[in-house]
This record gives structure tokens, sequence and C-alpha cells, in this order.
């Protein structure tokens, strides 16, 4: 296999190898919604990051949508009465 | 020690505990309902988004530092309230800019990111992305069962 590296090496420390970046890419990696163990090694690091960042703004946009819904509901429903039921639900 | 190549790595779940997480959000939704009953729906939604953020991170406590930036935040954003106007929701992460590396991306996704390392920048990005995801599951499974036809 030839030198060449995809990885960014900007603001990394010279203390850190390239091992402790491919461990903490992969736990990255095992939390997306994509996860694919068995090809790993075969994700540039930028990738992962990217994905990493449209998978963070995807999960704030639901956090942002479902305030809006939940909004909603606290006008309409009487969430008292619910709320048995969704700690029931929700612990179950 | 280190985890052979292709195998998920197990860490330990020290994390927020899926009850201490609903028990605090949902005391939060009550107290939005009952003081913002007459608010604007922009205005109350704006308050369960704080929420939200505020009981992940108090549940995931001073342990992380992604956790530690969004307690500082809404507290420093609590204290300026008293004087200022109407503000951006705290706790909240700016929506980013396009510019710059895929790194500084997620620094500035993840709160407390500018001040990371690089290392650091990656673990905290999957705890905050474990946490994350949980409270979204508790919020979608709220709006589930308070929802039309949920019981």
């Amino acid at each position: 296999m030839s030198g060449r590296r995809s990885r960014s090496r900007q603001s990394i420390s010279p203390g850190i190898t390239d091992e402790q970046i491919n461990d903490l890419m992969a736990k990255l990696q095992a939390v997306l919604p994509e996860a694919r163990p068995g090809i790993n090694h075969r994700v540039s690091a930028a990738r992962v990051l990217q994905e990493t960042c449209s998978y963070l703004r995807s999960l704030h946009r639901e956090v942002d949508d479902l305030s809006e819904r939940l909004s909603e509901l606290l006008a309409m429903a009487d969430i008292g009465g619910a709320e048995a039921a969704i700690i029931r639900s929700l612990l179950m | 020690w280190r985890a052979p190549p292709g195998t998920r790595t197990l860490t330990p779940r020290f994390g927020p505990s899926k009850p201490m997480l609903a028990f605090r959000f949902l005391r939060a939704l009550t107290l939005v309902h009952r003081t913002a009953a007459n608010s604007s729906n922009a205005a109350r939604s704006r308050r369960i988004q704080r929420a939200a953020f505020a009981s992940m991170a108090y549940s995931a406590g001073p342990r992380r530092a992604w956790s530690r930036a969004l307690l500082c935040r809404l507290h420093f954003h609590r204290a300026r309230r008293r004087c200022a106007g109407r503000r951006r929701a705290a706790g909240v992460p700016r929506r980013p800019s396009t510019t710059g590396s895929p790194a500084d991306g997620l620094r500035r996704l993840v709160p407390g990111g500018t001040g990371m390392d690089y290392c650091g920048l990656l673990e905290e990005t999957a705890d905050y992305i474990r946490c994350l995801s949980e409270q979204v599951k508790l919020m979608q499974s709220i709006v589930d069962s308070v929802g039309p036809g949920g019981r």
C-alpha cells in the first residue's frame, strides 16, 4: 500500500497516534444512523465528519419540529391527564 | 488495551438514565404548560426547545464538556434575560456557516466544541449524538402518547 493518506491533519496534537484517531472515528461512526462496522476503515475521516455534521443538523431540526408539535399539543391537550399515561409508557 | 479493528467498542453506560431524562423533561413541560398557556406558539415552542436541551444537559451532568457548555450557556442566558430583551433561544447550538473544514463545522455544532482539541471533539460528539438521539426519541414518544389517537 502506498503512503497516501487522506486524513486531515489540522489541529491534532503531536502525541496522538493514528490508531487513536481511528478508534475515535469508529466510535463516532457507531452512533451514526448508517453504521457499517465491517467497512469502517474504508471511509475517510473527512467523510465521517461530514456525515456527522449533517446528522447533527438533522437531529437539531427534529428537536425544533418536535418542540413545535409539543407546543401545539400543550395548547390543546389536557396534559395533566396524559402525564400518568406518558410516564407509564416511558418507563415500561 | 485496544479493540480489534472493525468491532464495536462497548462503552460503559454512565450516561443519563432514561427515566431521569423523561422526568426532567416532563417536569419542564408541565411548567411551560402552566406558565406559558397564553403565549404564542412560537414562544412556547422556543421554551420547550430550551427545556429539551436543559434536560439533556442536566441529566448528563458536568462529566461532559458539551453538557457543561450547555449548562453555562443556559445560566448565562437566564441572567441576561432579566436585563436584555428577547434573545435567541439559549442552549441551542448556533446554525453554522458553511466555511471551514468539516472539523470546524463540527465544532460549531457541538456545544463547547470550539474549545476542544480534535480527539476531545470526536469523543464529545459521539456522546452528544447519543444523548441527543435519546432526547429526540423521548419527545417523539410524548408526541405519540399525547397526540391525536395516542393513549
